[in-house]
C-alpha cells in the first residue's frame, strides 16, 4: 500500500510541499471550489422546488474535482461521471450551458436527450458521457491512442469512481492503457459510497492505488479533501504521461456528504457519526483557513465570493428557465447523420397526430420523403 | 478486374481503404503479423505498419470501447470481432455508447467506425463459433448493420461502410468466405448503403435473404425454376436501416413472399420483413409470408446441416406459397 500524499492537514496546516503556484492562482482554486458548492445547493434547490429533475451532488468532492482538474492543460480531455461537471464549468464549460443541461432545454447542446448532470462541452474536450458505469474508460485510452498516432500533445484523464472499479470497464482500460502506454490518467474519485454500497464493500484490495500494479500502471494514494495535493499529484502523472512514460491510476480520497442524487436517502444505509466525521475534513474550510493563514485570502472573503458567485448562477437560471423545449424533429435527429426513411416517415405519422390535436409547433412539421 | 474469394475482397477493401486514407487503422486479436484468424488482415501489418494493424489484448469489451474512443479523437477504426460469438461483453459498448453518441450528444460527438466480424454456421463450429447475432443489433437504433454475399459485395459494402459516418456492425458470412468467387474492381469503390441486390428476377414468389443463405436460396430457385415457378430472390445486405420501400415494391411484384434466414426465427429479422408488409402491402398479397430459419434453440453442431436452411427446406417454403 502506497502512501497517502497530503499537503495540508484538516486543520489547514502545511504538512507537505506546497506547489509552487502564485498568489493569485491559489485564489482561484478557491473561487472554483466555492462555484461548484454554491451550483451545488442551487441545483438541490431547484430540484427540491421540482425545476429540475435530477442531482448528483458534489457536496465534500470540491478538492478532488477541481484539484485534479486544474492540473490539465486546455489541449487535455476530461472523461467524466456524474460528479466532474463543476470541473467542466472550470475548464471552460459556459454556465449557461451548464444550466440548461440541467433544464433539458433547447439551449442544451445535448438537445434535451440526456437525463439532467450529463454535462459535455467539446470546446473544453468534455465528452458526452454515458450512465452507464465504467464505459468511459476505455474510450479515453482509446482516444489517448489517437492522440499519440496522431502526434498531439494531449492527455486524457479518466475519471471513475470506487464503484466503477469493479466494472469491466476499469480492467479493460487499465489493462489496455498499461499495454499501450497510452498518454493517460485514471483519476479513480473514491468518495466512500457506489450508492448505497461502501467502497470498503467493493474490494478486498488494501487500496484502490494497488490495482494499478496488475496492470503495470503505477498507482498513486492521495488525500481527495486537499485541492492542494489533488492538484500535485495529478499534475505528476499527467506530466508523465505526457513525457510518454506511461499511465497512472492517482486515488482521491474523498467523501460524498450527500447522497448518490436527489433521489436517494443516505440516512438509510450509512452511520451520521462517519458523515460528521468527514465534515471535520472539509475541502473548502481547510482550504479556506491556509489560504486565509497564507495572507492571500481576508477573513470573510470566502463569503463575499460565494454571495458573488451565487448572483451571478441566478441571473443564468432567470435565464435558462424561459428557454424553450426542444423541437419535436429532435426525436428522430442525430440517431444517423441524415434522417433515413423509415424515421421520416415514423415521424410524420406522429406529426399528423401532433397538427390533428393543434399541438405542432413551427418547425414541427413533416420531413420530405 | 481480379477473382477473388470474399476474405480476399475483404482483405482487398481494407488494403485499398488503408492506402487512400492514413486515418484508417486496424485493431483485432491476432489481426496483426498472423493476419487473423481466417486471414481478413493479412499482410496489412507488413504494408501499414505495426501503428496502423496491431493485436490487441484479449478483451472484446476493450477492443470495441478503445476504438469509440479513437472514432471519438479523430481515426476511423476497424475492429475485427474474431467471431461474432464473441461480441457479447463488447455488446454494452455497441449498443450503449458507439449506437447512442451521435444521438445522446446532440451530434457534437460521433463514433464512425466499423465492427467486422465472421458470422454464421457451416463450418462446424457449434454453438459459439456459427452464431447470427444480427437481430440483436438490428433492434439497436443508430448503428448500421450490414451483410455481404459476394466478393464484389463485401469489398464496395465494406469501404462504404468504413466512409460512413456512422458506426457500422459489419457481418461477413464465414462459410462463403473462400467458398465463393467473383470478380471485384481494383482500388477503391463503394456499394452504396441500404440498397438492395436483385440476385434473381422472377415474376412467382419474392424470396429476401441475406448473407450465406444467398446461395442457398439461388440454388432453390434454380431447382424452382425446373418446376415452373420463377422466383424473384432478393438480397437485403443492409439489414439496418433497411430500404423498407425497396422490400415492398419486392414483394408487391410477386404477392407471394418467402423469408430466409440462419438466425432462430422468434423475433428474427424475418418476422420484421414480414410484420412491414403485413402492416403496407397486405392488400398485394395472394398468401401468408413463410419464414425458413434456424431452429428457435442454441446452435447445434453435429446436426448443424439440418439446422442451417437448406435448398429443400425453401424449396418446400416456396411451393407452399406458389400453391396457396
Amino acid at each position: 500500500m502506497t502512501d497517502v500524499q497530503r499537503v495540508l492537514a484538516a486543520d489547514g496546516s502545511v504538512v507537505g510541499t506546497v506547489p509552487d503556484l502564485s498568489d493569485e492562482r491559489l485564489r482561484e482554486l478557491l473561487v472554483h471550489m466555492l462555484r461548484v458548492r454554491c451550483i451545488d445547493e442551487r441545483m438541490l434547490k431547484l430540484q427540491r422546488s421540482g425545476r429540475v429533475g435530477f442531482v448528483g451532488s458534489t457536496l465534500g468532492l470540491e478538492g478532488a474535482m477541481i484539484g485534479s482538474a486544474a492540473a490539465l492543460r486546455s489541449q487535455d480531455w476530461m472523461w467524466s461521471g456524474l460528479r466532474e461537471g463543476g470541473a467542466a464549468v472550470m475548464r471552460g464549460l459556459p454556465l449557461d450551458e451548464y444550466v440548461a443541461q440541467m433544464y433539458c432545454n433547447s439551449n442544451d447542446t445535448a438537445k434535451g436527450r440526456q437525463m439532467c448532470n450529463h454535462f459535455q462541452h467539446k470546446g473544453s474536450h468534455y465528452p458526452s458521457w454515458s450512465s452507464v458505469i465504467g464505459t468511459q474508460l476505455a474510450h479515453g485510452v482509446g482516444a489517448a491512442l489517437a492522440a499519440s498516432r496522431r502526434g498531439l500533445d494531449e492527455v486524457h484523464a479518466i475519471y471513475c469512481g470506487d464503484g466503477a472499479s469493479s466494472s469491466n470497464g476499469f480492467h479493460s482500460g487499465l489493462n489496455f492503457a498499461g499495454v499501450w502506454r497510452a498518454p493517460c490518467v485514471f483519476v479513480l474519485v473514491d468518495n466512500g459510497w457506489a450508492i448505497s454500497v461502501s467502497s470498503k464493500a467493493q474490494t478486498a484490495a488494501d487500496s484502490y492505488a494497488d490495482k494499478g500494479i496488475a496492470y503495470g500502471v503505477r498507482g498513486i494514494e492521495v488525500d481527495g479533501n486537499d485541492v492542494l495535493a489533488s492538484l500535485a499529484a495529478t499534475e505528476e502523472a499527467v506530466e508523465r504521461a505526457r513525457a510518454g512514460d506511461g499511465p497512472s491510476l492517482v486515488v482521491l480520497s474523498t467523501y460524498r456528504m450527500l447522497g448518490h442524487s436527489s433521489s436517494d436517502d443516505p440516512t438509510r444505509y450509512r452511520d451520521p457519526a462517519e458523515v460528521d466525521a468527514w465534515a471535520q475534513r472539509d475541502p473548502i474550510d481547510r482550504y479556506e483557513a491556509f489560504l486565509i493563514e497564507r495572507g492571500v485570502l481576508a477573513p470573510g472573503g470566502r463569503e463575499e465570493l460565494a454571495a458573488r458567485t451565487l448572483a451571478e448562477l441566478d441571473e443564468v437560471i432567470a435565464e435558462q428557465e424561459a428557454a424553450d423545449p426542444m423541437s419535436t424533429r429532435t426525436l428522430v435527429e442525430d440517431v444517423y447523420a441524415d434522417v433515413p426513411d423509415h424515421l421520416r416517415r415514423q415521424y410524420n405519422e406522429f406529426a399528423r397526430i401532433q397538427e390533428a390535436h393543434g399541438e405542432a409547433r413551427p418547425g414541427e412539421g413533416a420531413f420530405p420523403l | 478486374m481480379a477473382t477473388l474469394t470474399i476474405v480476399q475482397a475483404v482483405n482487398d477493401g481494407l488494403k485499398s481503404v488503408m492506402r487512400d486514407d492514413p486515418t484508417v487503422l486496424v485493431l483485432g486479436e491476432d489481426v496483426g503479423p498472423k493476419g487473423g484468424v481466417f486471414l481478413a488482415t493479412e499482410g496489412l501489418t507488413d504494408e501499414f505498419g505495426v501503428a496502423r494493424c496491431f493485436d490487441t489484448p484479449l478483451s472484446e469489451d476493450g477492443i470495441i470501447g478503445t476504438a469509440v474512443g479513437m472514432a471519438m479523437n479523430g481515426l476511423k477504426p476497424v475492429a475485427e470481432i474474431q467471431f461474432q460469438d464473441f461480441i457479447y461483453p463488447a455488446f454494452d459498448q455497441i449498443v450503449s455508447e458507439a449506437a447512442k453518441l451521435r444521438y445522446r450528444s446532440g451530434g457534437q460527438y460521433t463514433a464512425p467506425m466499423v465492427i467486422r466480424t465472421p458470422y454464421g454456421g457451416g463450418i462446424r463450429g457449434g454453438l459459439y463459433h456459427s452464431q447470427s447475432g444480427e437481430a440483436y443489433f438490428c433492434h439497436t437504433p443508430g448503428l448500421k448493420v450490414v451483410v455481404p454475399s459476394t466478393p464484389h459485395d463485401a469489398k464496395g459494402l465494406l469501404i462504404a461502410s468504413i466512409l460512413d459516418p456512422d458506426p457500422v456492425l459489419f457481418l461477413e458470412p464465414k462459410a462463403l468466405y473462400r467458398s465463393v468467387k467473383g470478380e471485384v474492381p481494383e482500388g477503391s469503390y463503394e456499394v452504396e448503403l441500404s440498397t438492395l441486390r436483385e440476385v434473381r428476377a422472377g415474376d412467382d414468389v419474392t424470396i429476401f435473404c441475406y448473407g450465406a443463405m444467398v446461395p442457398v436460396v439461388v440454388k432453390a430457385a434454380e431447382q424452382a425454376a425446373e418446376k415452373g415457378i420463377d422466383c424473384h430472390v432478393v438480397d437485403l445486405r443492409t439489414l439496418l436501416p433497411l430500404d423498407e420501400q425497396g422490400v415492398l415494391d419486392a414483394a408487391r411484384r410477386t404477392g407471394r413472399v418467402v423469408v430466409v434466414h440462419e438466425a432462430p426465427r422468434f423475433c428474427g429479422y424475418g418476422a420484421e420483413i414480414s410484420a412491414l408488409i403485413a402492416e403496407h402491402a397486405i392488400e398485394y398479397m395472394e398468401a401468408p409470408v413463410k419464414r425458413v430459419t434456424g431452429f428457435d434453440t442454441p446452435f447445434p453442431n453435429t446436426l448443424e446441416h439440418h439446422y442451417l436452411p437448406d435448398e429443400r427446406r425453401v424449396l418446400d417454403a416456396i411451393e407452399q406459397v406458389h400453391s396457396f
